[in-house]
């Protein structure tokens, strides 16, 4: 539990130590003192602070799956590691260049390039469905390598690890399917800016966790 | 007001009750008196916490009250209250904490000279085994278990040879000498309790879990589990004696090993043959049973079953009753066998006779019953062979009118109270499922339908429901 | 003190929320079903709760009726039991309690307290709502496939959860983790909701440091639940691969007398510790919304600030923080390593601390008050003497040792009960009565008020005391019967029958209050916007109930904290939080007083 253990405490610790800044000073008594600012910084808007909370959730469940996963690799002795399939190195390329390409959606959206805007956005999604589909491969692959899902923890832990990380970009997958429907459909400029800036930070969210994840499965 | 004095009157018989309750800790029978202590301190404490704020609100409330005159008190904090109150809280928290984490310290050390006894949970009994002379446990794994290797002992492992099983829920234990408690389970999580000892903890398939106490007096004590383990979690008993060393030494001295057991083997059926003529008579040449004579069929029970009921009509642990009649009948008959090796011969000799069906006499609700025989099928089995496991006989295919005759008896412990009769105390407690005595025709008419391979048997019961 | 001058601008900075674009209802499908307003939301799920929980309301009763009265009706198998027993547990701790704080009145208060005109994202909001109907409805399909519900207790415990001799491994347990998952998936919509909310949409002037208790008590209830439900959903997900696949995540090698599946090597004190992960927030899930809601309760009616605001809201915060800390107190005699006891124990009574400060603080702002004896005020005393009763009988259980021989006894289950169900009721309770005139407009009897909190006060306090003290005696709990033991008193059988019948007086007064709900809606006094006089913004809104878009034209701009009541100096014993200073009536020769 050391790993979800140390992110919710830093989690908490960030909210905590925000609340507290933002109380501990106060005479909340007094009607007429005190800042009165915006207790939020300005760019906070609510789709932006909805993600990050739900960042939050997904660091929480991601923490505590590997948690599980180094737990039970200590506390069975039946642990045996996988080979990780060579493809995995391609299919991350192509998850890193999905992300990239919608770093620069956001930043054609922000400049107001339709057309550009329309292609990176493409791009992305095209790149992140590669990256599904050469996961599915991998899953084949094992399959057909004899690492079965039941045969081994190790095996059933790669399982459920890639699945979890692929539904999360399929849930991706759906908020990027309506930007790129609202798209077509000429939305407003800002809308679609924060559309596809939500979308882009996800997907680098999600590139970071798969790293962190493709990292634990070669070293262990 | 009415508040502030049902208030008052709550929290002085909250405290009254905790001195008046006929419900307080059994009288230990261990060395952990500093448990108590512990729990007796933090009675101590929170009971003075409990009553110190009720008063302070009871006071508040009968002063402050509404009374259209007067208006509250604006005080929006007050710094040094809450920092004293905050400090006093601490040191009192502390103070219930230190003396737990002392006495946890001794809980977590176990004395060198401590013996080994291990604790194996299973649904829902427990057995027990010894290291032996060696003083160290043969290993042991849940994947080696099957019936001629209960405690799945490793057999390559020499270690494991001396190793003294209990294959049965009752465990003798010296009195002054520290043991420290290595727990197994066969499948689910089990927790072994004995009330008055203290220490508990939890079995878990798949590692060794310890604690250790030292028996402070002699006496019998009950084994309860104390983990949910399924639908007879409340049935599963098991009885710790503590004795004198000397009593103890001689009762070890009795148990097989597990390199005797496996040596031993299993009965001969030949031998057994002349045994069995004693038997015809009642029971009919095949054993299939006769209501004339009130005597049951054997054929189809298992050997470990008749092996267990023969010693208990043996010891008087059945049949001792003067509303058992018939089991009183029996005793003799089992008294006449001269020794173990008779008893196994014979069971063994009874497994190989034919199963045939038999009449059905008894007529009930088969769809009241089949709901009932729910209770039944975890440890009969579904089929109703029985699950030697469980140490659950067959019933499939047994005398309809024995089975009910039976569970009247568990029902009103006429059979399974006593002490001895291990696994008949379950029955005695699982009997009591059946309200009355349609409940029991009911089930024991569903039994009937089973044929004991999963094939229903063409019964006359199904149009006579009533 | 002289009259200050009053600028606007000083106290309340420009919009900086801007106004929303609300989907209106058009018809009465999309005001009263598909509705997007988070208070029609908040009594869909309110009602919802309330109904499930009924249900196991009746199945405690059909356990209590096992219990006083062994066997006496056939239809109390061991079987049965066990599957009445789990699913009560688990209805109302996550499926009653959890849903009808942060889903129930989360939806209602949060914006109208904060003074937004809705939640943040109102279509996930709905969503929220209907997914966790799905949750239900999969829960209650337990109860109607061939083997019945689960019966593996509300904790689930591998292997015996998915393993033979429970009742309910083929469907009943499948049904129980789809249903926990889409729970999760559900709340997960409607925390991120709240969590915004309170964050972001917050009306002009109303700081953190001017929220009311309850929003705090909700908004850092609804943090811990988002990183906590993960826990469960991430073994949720486990325990169903390994029972549908095959999988070893957490079962060991077993014996099965019946054949049984292939496992080996899996860990079942995995599961346990992430249940528990999950399982003690779960405890300060229930109870913070409850403490917050009660400190807002008895400022109101005791017409007294709440004593030590900023010290009760740190409280909030600590209690939810160090909760992430102390799980393992439930896995003390589990057979995890035993050293983690130190660490543990000593992590769970620093918990106490705070917890204690939350008391001291309620029964402070009682002091020197001025109390009015009305139902919600004794809802909400009764929940302190109820919660100071379970909370040090929880000074028990989080000590190691004292925990050893009473864990697994009926003294746990008398402290749960106490701490984290009849408190947590008695509050809902209370929050029922005080803000029904906001939702319909009309007050709740009184007469029939009364009857009702005094029965529930006492018989729930019948019912759970005394189970401490047989746990004492070494009573064990999920026990369908107790048989003939040598170590338990005859005497446990005659209270168990009084437990019985008390348990079925206080059911009884749940169906007078039910009545009360029905018939106050027609029939109640009329209440007028603030029958209380009360000083949140809710209660300042242009129409009760009120409408879509909660406050008319404009938003309400905030001025001071919500504990404005009996300042000195002030004609009216209280002031709302968006009345300006110089809009305040002053006592005439009131020289001086606070900066009200």
């Amino acid at each position: 539990m050391t790993v979800s253990l140390i992110l919710i405490v830093a989690m908490m610790a960030a909210l905590v130590g925000w609340l507290l800044r933002q109380s501990i000073a106060e005479r909340p008594w007094v009607a007429a003192s005190g800042p009165q600012s915006a207790p939020l910084p300005a760019g906070f808007t609510a789709p932006r602070v909805g993600l990050l909370a739900f960042l939050a959730v997904v660091t929480s469940v991601f923490a505590l799956t590997v948690s599980a996963y180094l737990m039970r690799m200590e506390m069975g002795a039946d642990w045996r590691s996988m080979p990780v399939p060579g493809l995995l190195w391609a299919n991350s390329t192509a998850l890193v260049l999905a992300s990239l390409a919608l770093q620069l959606a956001w930043r054609a959206a922000a400049r107001d390039q339709a057309r550009r805007l329309r292609q990176l956005l493409a791009a992305g999604g095209g790149f992140t469905l590669a990256f599904l589909a050469g996961q599915l491969l991998a899953w084949q692959q094992l399959e057909a390598a004899g690492y079965y899902l039941v045969a081994n923890p190790a095996n059933a832990f790669f399982y459920l690890l890639t699945a979890l990380h692929g539904a999360h970009l399929l849930g991706g997958l759906m908020a990027w399917t309506r930007v790129l429907a609202r798209l077509h459909g000429n939305a407003d400029a800002a809308w679609l800016c924060a559309g596809v800036e939500l979308c882009a930070l996800y997907w680098h969210f999600l590139l970071l966790v798969w790293a962190l994840l493709f990292g634990l499965l070669l070293t262990t | 007001m009415a508040i502030a004095i049902a208030l008052i009157l709550l929290a002085g018989g909250s405290i009254l009750f905790y001195f008046l309750s006929p419900w307080q800790l059994t009288p230990l029978a261990s060395n952990w008196g500093a448990i108590d202590q512990t729990i007796t301190i933090t009675f101590l404490v929170t009971g003075a916490v409990f009553l110190a704020v009720t008063l302070f609100m009871v006071v508040a409330l009968i002063r402050y009250r509404d009374r259209g005159q007067r208006r509250a008190h604006y005080e929006p904090e007050n710094k040094r209250l809450e920092l004293w109150l905050t400090g006093i809280t601490t040191v009192g928290i502390a103070a219930l904490l230190a003396p737990g984490l002392f006495v946890w310290g001794a809980f977590v050390s176990v004395p060198d000279d401590a013996h080994e006894v291990e604790v194996v949970g299973q649904q829902w009994h427990w057995s027990f085994r010894f290291p032996g002379e060696d003083g160290e446990f043969g290993r042991a794994r849940n994947g080696l278990m099957d019936e001629s290797n209960p405690y799945g002992i490793d057999p390559g492992d020499p270690r494991g040879e001396d190793d003294v099983l209990v294959n049965e829920p009752h465990l003798q234990l010296p009195v002054g000498r520290p043991v420290k408690m290595l727990l197994r389970s066969k499948d689910v999580l089990h927790n072994f309790k004995v009330a008055p000892f203290r220490a508990k903890m939890d079995a878990v398939p798949g590692q060794t879990t310890y604690f250790w106490f030292t028996p402070s007096r002699t006496g019998e004590f009950e084994a309860v589990c104390a983990e949910l383990c399924g639908i007879a979690h409340f049935a599963m008993r098991g009885r710790v004696e503590v004795v004198e060393p000397e009593r103890f030494d001689a009762w070890l001295a009795e148990q097989p090993t597990y390199g005797e057991l496996v040596e031993r083997g299993p009965g001969d059926p030949e031998a057994g043959q002349e045994h069995f003529a004693a038997c015809v008579a009642c029971h009919g040449p095949q054993g299939g049973g006769q209501q004339a004579t009130n005597a049951p069929r054997l054929a189809g029970l298992d050997a470990d079953y008749l092996k267990r009921q023969l010693r208990n009509f043996r010891s008087g642990a059945r049949g001792e009753q003067e509303a058992d009649r018939f089991g009183q009948q029996m005793r003799p008959f089992a008294q006449s066998l001269q020794d173990s090796q008779a008893i196994r011969d014979l069971a063994a000799h009874v497994e190989t006779l034919p199963v045939e069906p038999t009449r059905a006499t008894i007529v009930g609700d088969l769809r009241r019953g089949e709901v009932l025989y729910r209770s039944c099928a975890s440890c009969h089995g579904d089929d109703g062979t029985g699950r030697n496991a469980h140490k659950a006989p067959r019933l499939a295919g047994m005398d309809d009118w024995y089975l009910v005759r039976q569970l009247h008896h568990f029902r009103e412990g006429i059979r399974g109270r006593h002490p001895r009769d291990v696994y008949g105390n379950q029955m005695v407690d699982m009997a009591q499922v059946l309200v009355d005595d349609a409940a029991v025709r009911d089930v024991v008419a569903y039994i009937g339908t089973l044929a004991g391979d999963g094939e229903v048997l063409a019964s006359s019961n199904n149009d006579t429901e009533e | 003190m002289a009259e200050r001058e009053y600028d606007a601008s000083r106290y309340a900075p420009p919009a900086e929320v801007e106004e929303m674009e609300l989907p209106h209802a058009r018809g009465f499908i999309s005001k009263y079903v598909w509705s997007q307003d988070a208070k029609v939301i908040a009594i869909q799920y309110g009602l919802t709760a309330t109904a499930i929980g009924l249900v196991a309301l009746v199945l405690s009763l059909l356990m209590r009726l096992q219990l006083g009265f062994p066997n006496s009706l056939s239809l109390l198998d061991p079987g049965s039991y066990l599957q009445f027993m789990t699913m009560h547990g688990m209805i109302m701790v996550v499926y009653l309690l959890t849903a009808i704080f942060l889903g129930g009145f989360g939806n209602y208060l949060i914006p109208l307290m904060c003074g937004a005109r809705d939640m943040a994202f109102p279509y996930l909001n709905m969503l929220s709502y209907w997914v966790y109907l799905v949750s239900v409805l999969i829960l209650v399909a337990g109860f109607f496939v061939a083997d019945g519900s689960t019966g593996a207790g509300w904790t689930l415990y591998p292997p015996q959860a998915i393993s033979p001799g429970t009742p309910g491994i083929d469907a009943g347990i499948v049904l129980m983790l789809v249903s926990l998952a889409v729970f999760i998936v559900g709340f997960t919509m409607g925390g991120l909701n709240y969590v915004v909310t309170v964050l972001q949409a917050r009306t002009r002037g109303l700081t953190l440091m001017r929220l009311p208790l309850t929003i705090w008590g909700i908004f850092m209830a609804t943090v811990m639940a988002l990183l906590a439900f993960p826990a469960l959903f991430v073994a949720v997900l486990m325990m169903l691969m390994d029972r549908l696949v095959g999988t070893s995540f957490f079962m060991p090698e077993m014996f099965a007398a019946e054949g049984g599946t292939e496992h080996q090597g899996g860990s079942p004190l995995l599961f346990q510790h992430l249940f528990w992960f999950f399982g003690h927030p779960e405890v300060y899930i229930v109870a913070l919304p409850a403490f917050g809601i009660v400190s807002d309760l008895i400022a109101t009616h005791a017409r007294k600030n709440i004593f030590g605001y900023r010290m009760m809201v740190w409280a909030i915060i600590i209690i939810g923080a160090l909760s992430f800390v102390v799980w393992a107190h439930h896995m003390y005699v589990s057979g995890m390593s035993p050293y983690f006891g130190f660490l543990f124990a000593t992590t769970t009574l620093i918990i106490a601390v705070p917890t204690a400060i939350k008391v001291y603080n309620w029964v402070l702002t009682l002091w020197q008050g001025n109390i009015r004896f009305t139902v919600p005020m004794l809802f909400a005393i009764g929940f302190l003497f109820t919660f100071l009763n379970g909370g040090l009988s929880g000074l028990f259980l989080g000590n190691v040792t004292v925990d050893v021989p009473l864990s697994d006894t009926y003294f746990v289950v008398g402290h749960f009960h106490m701490v984290m169900a009849v408190a947590p009721i008695l509050v809902i309770f209370g929050a029922i009565y005080h803000w029904y005139p906001k939702i319909t407009g009309r007050l709740l009897d009184d007469t029939l008020g009364k009857i009702h909190f005094w029965v529930t006060f006492l018989g729930t306090y019948a019912i759970f005391y005394p189970m401490h003290f047989i746990g004492l005696e070494g009573v064990p709990r999920r026990y369908y019967a107790f048989g003939e033991t040598t170590f338990i008193s005859d005497s446990v059988q005659a209270l168990n029958a009084g437990i019985t019948v008390a348990a079925f007086i206080v059911a009884f007064a749940q169906l007078l209050f039910l009545f009360n709900l029905a018939w106050s809606l027609r029939h109640g006094r009329e209440s007028g916007p603030n029958p209380w006089q009360a000083t949140t913004l809710e209660w300042q809104t242009p129409h009760t109930p009120p409408r879509h878009g909660n406050f008319g034209e404009e938003l309400p701009v905030v001025y001071r904290w919500p504990y404005d009541y009996s300042v000195p100096g002030v004609k009216a014993d209280f002031i709302p939080q968006n009345v300006p200073p110089q809009a305040v009536e002053r006592e005439p020769d009131a020289g001086r007083g606070g900066d009200a």
